[in-house]
């Protein structure tokens, strides 16, 4: 199996302040891998250093073989942003649109694109409405139609789910274990658990370290807990009594 | 590619915004009509003018409302009858050769009668036209008259040729006008001097703005940074963006281009297209500066708190005040205006009928003043990705 993403020794931080420090990661192709940590922990931070839009502080991150950043990577990788970045003034269907030609795709291959885009999200009855009248949910659905619309190799989706009910949550996972099957890569990040059951691996992040790194099954006989939640509680309580030890 | 699809946004986004549409095409539009009535208050104000062995057809014709005609015969010289009776100018004629002494203490009073005098000589030139017509219709009629006799009466002399002879008559005579000022020079006319400069600041202050809080609310949104996760290369966005608001400034340039045409009845030496050359590469320096200024904003708010700064002062240098008569170091800031270089040639286009030859020191430095901050802005990209 080919690792799509490889993080090595990643030290990542804004100004003199460092925010995560030696992560090491590896997601191989069709794999979906869960990044769990409380908010603040320094997920993003991770995402964003994998997009390459920070240059590692230290270590390495490489997409597909090559050392990131790099620009002609993100070509091949759909990304949904923690904050919805989107055009209020332009309708749904012009935001795909725009940001699908940004992406490099063939103008013939649009209309397709974003029907199944819309249609994974349900959002198709609502294409040519303007982006200023959607509520929070469906910003959060059309982030994640823009990712989709490509077809990109890679998906890195940063809180895909939050702010999206139940029943949608269920129709995504469904669409991103068949994407994944297909051979797709997903990386998400989310601090909800039933998320991080429905990935294949997990990486546990807390105060910029990982805690633990595994299968979701595996993890839960290897802390002897009934659910990830209790893994996630055990494994912190072991990271405090590790630092007060040093 | 990439760029085209930016444009189509910009362009998109811009039609949505009516507001901002608004205030870039008929705000700038407001501002010159006020600028202009603020100068043209004071335009029914009369002027005195004397006339000592003028033509009694172009006395007739220079007079209007606003102008009160004295003659006179008295041999004092200029100057001293205009001291003497505080006329606002003095016209003498000698042949064809008239020579116009104007007080020049009151611009518009000045302006008045030198608009007069071009109005009544346009309309001498109309009237021996109307009356060339004429005679050459009348001619034609007794030319046709006469062939319809010649047939019976052939080899008659026509004196419809003595009529097409005497039309020399009614040709206007041409006058040259030598033109001589009491105080100050021929510079110191006022809205005709000051349109071109507030036209082109016009151009800069709205393009300048409009295109910055553009930017700004991109990077605000993070719309800027999400399109940073896309391969797009910097130099695209800044394309992108250059393209589609140099097209809306391009239309607004026009618009007050023509306004002022058409409107103001603004006279234009030089060639429209230069003038038009002119406030596009304005245009283009302020679309740049605004993109790269707008990174040093945090919100629209501190993105006004700039114009004090950045736009107002470049007025004070634009040639209201002239900038050669200022203090030395005065003189180094106003170099460091695109709007000193910009006014500059627009005034030299628009009153003085320079052409590309004779500006294009001022329009290499634009091109410079352009160039320089596009670079720094493709340099402020890079703040958000590295590559
Ligand atoms: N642009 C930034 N500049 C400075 N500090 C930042 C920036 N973004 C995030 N941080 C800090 O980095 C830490 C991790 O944040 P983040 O990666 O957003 O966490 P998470 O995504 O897990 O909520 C936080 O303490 C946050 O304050
Ligand atoms: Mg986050």
């Amino acid at each position: 199996m080919a690792e799509v993403i490889q993080v090595t020794d990643l030290v990542q931080g804004y100004g003199k302040n460092i925010v995560i420090s030696d992560i090491n990661l590896s997601v191989s192709s069709g794999e979906i891998l869960g990044l769990i940590g409380p908010s603040g922990s320094g997920k993003t931070t991770l995402i964003n250093s994998i997009m390459g839009m920070l240059k590692p502080k230290k270590g390495s991150v490489t997409v597909l073989g090559t050392t990131m950043p790099n620009r002609k990577i993100l070509a091949r990788i759909g990304f949904m942003a923690q904050a919805d970045a989107l055009y209020e003034t332009l309708t749904a269907r012009e935001n795909l649109t725009f940001f699908g030609q940004m992406q490099g795709m063939d103008t013939k291959d649009l209309p397709e694109q974003i029907d199944y885009a819309t249609n994974v999200v349900s959002l198709n009855e609502d294409l040519d409405k303007h982006v200023g009248d959607y509520s929070g949910g469906m910003k959060r659905r059309l982030s994640l139609a823009i990712a989709l619309v490509a077809n990109p190799d890679i998906l890195i989706l940063d809180e895909p789910t939050v702010g999206i009910d139940p029943e949608l949550r269920q129709q995504i996972w469904q669409e991103l274990h068949r994407l994944s099957q297909k051979g797709k890569t997903i990386l998400l990040t989310t601090h909800v658990m039933d998320d991080a059951e429905e990935s294949d691996s997990l990486l546990m992040i807390r105060n910029g370290i990982a805690i633990a790194q595994g299968r979701p099954e595996q993890l839960i006989k290897e802390f002897g807990v009934n659910n990830i939640e209790e893994v996630f509680v055990k494994a912190g309580r072991d990271q405090d009594a590790h630092t007060s030890n040093d | 590619m990439r760029t085209l699809a930016m444009i189509k946004r910009v362009l998109q986004e811009m039609l949505r915004d009516k507001r901002t549409l608004a205030m870039m095409f008929i705000a700038p539009l407001l501002i010159l009509t006020l600028v202009y009535f603020l100068f043209q208050s004071n335009n029914n104000q009369t002027a005195d003018l004397a006339v000592r062995h003028v033509d009694s057809t172009l006395v007739k014709a220079v007079n209007n409302d606003n102008v009160k005609i004295h003659h006179v015969s008295s041999d004092d010289s200029a100057k001293q009858l205009i001291r003497d009776h505080d006329y606002a100018a003095v016209m003498t004629q000698k042949g064809d050769k008239l020579t116009l002494t104007l007080q020049n203490s009151n611009q518009t009073k000045s302006s008045i009668i030198k608009k007069s005098l071009q109005a009544g000589q346009v309309k001498l030139k109309n009237q021996a036209t109307i009356a060339t017509l004429k005679t050459q219709k009348e001619a034609i009629g007794k030319l046709q008259q006469q062939l319809t006799t010649l047939t019976k009466q052939a080899g008659m002399q026509t004196d419809a040729q003595a009529d097409m002879s005497n039309q020399k008559n009614n040709a206007a005579k041409n006058y040259s006008v030598s033109t001589h000022y009491i105080y100050g020079d021929k510079d110191t006319t006022f809205f005709d001097a000051f349109l071109p400069i507030m036209m082109g600041f016009v151009v800069f202050f709205f393009v300048f703005l409009i295109s910055g809080i553009a930017l700004l609310r991109e990077r605000t949104t993070g719309t800027l940074k999400r399109l940073l996760a896309t391969p797009v290369k910097r130099g695209e966005i800044i394309t992108g963006y250059l393209s589609g608001y140099g097209i809306f400034a391009l239309v607004q340039t026009l618009l007050i281009v023509l306004y002022s045409m058409y409107v103001f009845d603004i006279q234009i030496l030089g060639s429209i297209w230069n003038v038009l050359l002119i406030n596009v590469l304005m245009a283009a320096v302020a679309l740049t500066m605004g993109l790269f200024i707008s990174t040093f904003a945090a919100s629209e708010f501190q993105m006004m708190q700039f114009i004090p700064i950045v736009a107002i002062p470049q007025v004070f240098f634009s040639g209201i005040i002239p900038v050669d008569q200022m203090a030395g170091w005065l003189q180094a800031i106003g170099h460091l205006m695109p709007l000193y270089y910009g006014a500059n040639a627009m005034s030299d286009v628009v009153t003085k009928g320079f052409n590309i030859t004779q500006i294009w020191p001022n329009i290499l430095i634009l091109l410079l003043f352009a160039a320089v901050f596009l670079v720094l802005n493709l340099n402020a990209v890079r703040r958000y990705r590295e590559v």
